[in-house]
């Protein structure tokens, strides 16, 4: 099969690799029909993250047509067209039967840290990734779910992290009827998270970010008030004028280790790995929120240091909120809100490339080419 | 205003919001979202049939964190280690994940493995292509100088180093 592989930082191509195997009972292997690059793939891209291995295939955003089952496996059959949530998860560890599948015990043997996730690296269990034309689904009966008929296949592939993931965002801000709500990141994350925002009731939401074609569609999609900080000299003066010097209820940082906003944090952490992320936007949350106030963090970082002003955190007794999105968790939810009309996550997807292309897609999202916001990788096999 | 009782209130009422907002205050109540309950007991209701899942065979001694008691029953094969980059790989496994050696260990071995494997590559008749691989001609199909000219961008300053880190992590 064809598959994308990693060859170093900022370096990738096309090889033919073997079709995955089944190698354990509960796996299916997948045909790839719809992939998605991620924002946090780009931390991939750019070398940030530890035990990223040289012919691994990335691409935890992907559903596709079951092609073979394991010995086990009870719920799916060959054909099931299906989505696959980014989580790998056993269902029956201790964080699994909690409904915390993000965080799953049981198949990421290289972190204690982190749950299991397709193509993110050994620091994330080691496991290939679906920006290729087939990929093993570990644990087949748990994650997957049929694609439902009545569903575009443009909204389940954005529903296997993107759209849940802003959804959670936002969830995990708290947020109350009339609270004000700024999301720092317009990428499909922030989108989504200030569109979920006023969903839980918001008074008001304002999106932050420097690309002014993000910014624009923060406003036609989530109806959000934007800001582009490159305009700004003090991002935190700002928004504590705009909220009559009480700060925001909740903050969102949908942005993760690549902020901008402080050329110095961006060079010591993105280009020269000094530190796992710049925390820019953090520090904006941390500063932009009221005290006593929510910060919901969605946006990824790595597993080293990062400097984060935690004194701050703590002396106004700030309540953050964090963890990578338990997907199917969200789905009963969200197949609610798309069916009913509420929500189109496929509205913000501006690329579509094949599998042959994905070298320049990724340079093209890295760079912020052509005003990309979200790219989905249709294989040939497909 | 902050700094009495009152909250300030400058956004508009909720009847204002639901008529120009569509799906306003659909999942207003906390306890009617889903992860409402942040660990909410739902053992048998996951799609398992298993208290613990049958073991993966391990066709190579796995590397683990020793954060783990034992290997996981299930496991990603993906690249396993080779090399002077897998020796350093699972040199770094003795150290916790709470330690910096850990982690410093697994940032070096990685510039090793791209070191090894570009020998290799050009060895076998599978050399590296600095062009198709980092994806530059994108920057003639997909609008390059006009994604930047004149726009107000923060990362501007900083994309002029992309290249610099392309050729130089690892310098090879």
């Amino acid at each position: 099969m064809r598959a994308m592989v990693y060859r170093g930082p900022y370096r990738i191509r096309v090889e033919e690799k073997d079709i995955p195997a089944i190698e354990h009972p509960n796996d299916a292997i997948v045909r790839v029909t719809r992939a998605a690059i991620c924002g946090s793939d780009l931390h991939l891209y750019h070398g940030l993250v530890p035990d990223t291995r040289v012919g691994s295939t990335f691409g935890h955003e992907f559903i596709g047509v079951v092609e073979r089952v394991g010995s086990s496996v009870e719920r799916l059959h060959v054909g099931d067209r299906v989505l696959v949530p980014f989580n790998i998860s056993c269902g029956s560890c201790f964080f699994c039967a909690r409904e915390l599948y993000a965080n799953c015990h049981n198949v990421n043997a290289n972190a204690s840290a982190v749950g299991g996730i397709y193509g993110y690296s050994h620091t994330a269990g080691g496991y290939d990734g679906g920006q290729a034309e087939y990929v093993r689904v570990p644990f087949a009966d748990v994650g997957p779910t049929k694609l439902p008929e009545w569903m575009d296949e443009d909204d389940a592939v954005m529903l296997t992290d993107a759209c849940p993931t802003g959804y959670f965002g936002a969830e995990l801000g708290n947020i109350r009827e009339g609270d004000t709500v700024v999301v720092f990141g317009a990428g499909p994350i922030g989108l989504f998270a200030a569109r979920s925002a006023w969903l839980m009731g918001a008074g008001r939401v304002i999106v932050v970010d420097h690309l002014d074609y993000r910014l624009e569609k923060a406003k036609s999609f989530a109806y959000a008030e934007t800001i582009n900080f490159s305009e700004h000299d003090d991002m935190v003066l700002l928004l504590k004028k705009m909220t009559d010097y009480l700060g925001a209820d909740v903050c969102i940082d949908a942005v993760g280790a690549e902020a901008d906003g402080n050329f110095l944090q961006q060079v010591a952490s993105t280009k020269m790995k000094l530190q796992a992320g710049s925390p820019v936007a953090l520090n904006w949350c941390i500063d932009a929120v009221r005290k006593a106030g929510t910060v919901s963090v969605v946006g990824a970082y790595g597993p080293m240091l990062t400097s984060v002003k935690f004194g701050d955190a703590m002396n106004k007794g700030l309540t953050i909120r964090t963890n990578q999105c338990s997907v199917k968790r969200y789905w009963p939810r969200l197949f609610e809100h798309i069916q009913s009309g509420v929500l189109r996550p496929r509205d913000i997807i501006t690329h579509r490339i094949t599998l042959d292309e994905i070298a320049e897609g990724y340079h093209m999202f890295s760079s912020k080419l052509d005003n990309c916001i979200k790219t989905i990788v249709v294989p040939q096999a497909a | 205003m902050a700094y009495t009782a009152e909250k300030p209130s400058l956004n508009p009422t909720a009847d204002e919001l639901r008529a120009r907002i569509p799906g306003w205050g659909v999942d207003l109540d906390p306890r009617d979202r889903p992860g409402h309950v942040k660990e909410r007991f739902v053992a048998g209701e996951t799609g398992a049939h298993w208290e613990f899942p049958d073991r993966q065979p391990e066709s190579y001694p796995r590397e683990r964190t020793n954060e783990h008691k034992f290997l996981t029953p299930v496991f990603g094969t993906s690249c396993p280690p080779r090399g002077l980059s897998g020796a350093i790989r699972r040199y770094a496994y003795n150290f916790s994940e709470g330690k910096m050696a850990h982690w410093l260990l697994l940032m070096g071995a990685d510039r090793v493995d791209v070191i090894e494997s570009r020998v290799i590559g050009a060895l076998t008749g599978k050399p590296d292509n600095l062009i198709t691989e980092s994806g530059i001609l994108s920057e003639l199909k997909r609008n390059g100088f006009k994604s930047r000219f004149k726009r107000k961008r923060a990362d501007l300053k900083h994309q002029v180093l992309d290249p610099v880190v392309a050729l130089t992590d690892p310098p090879i």
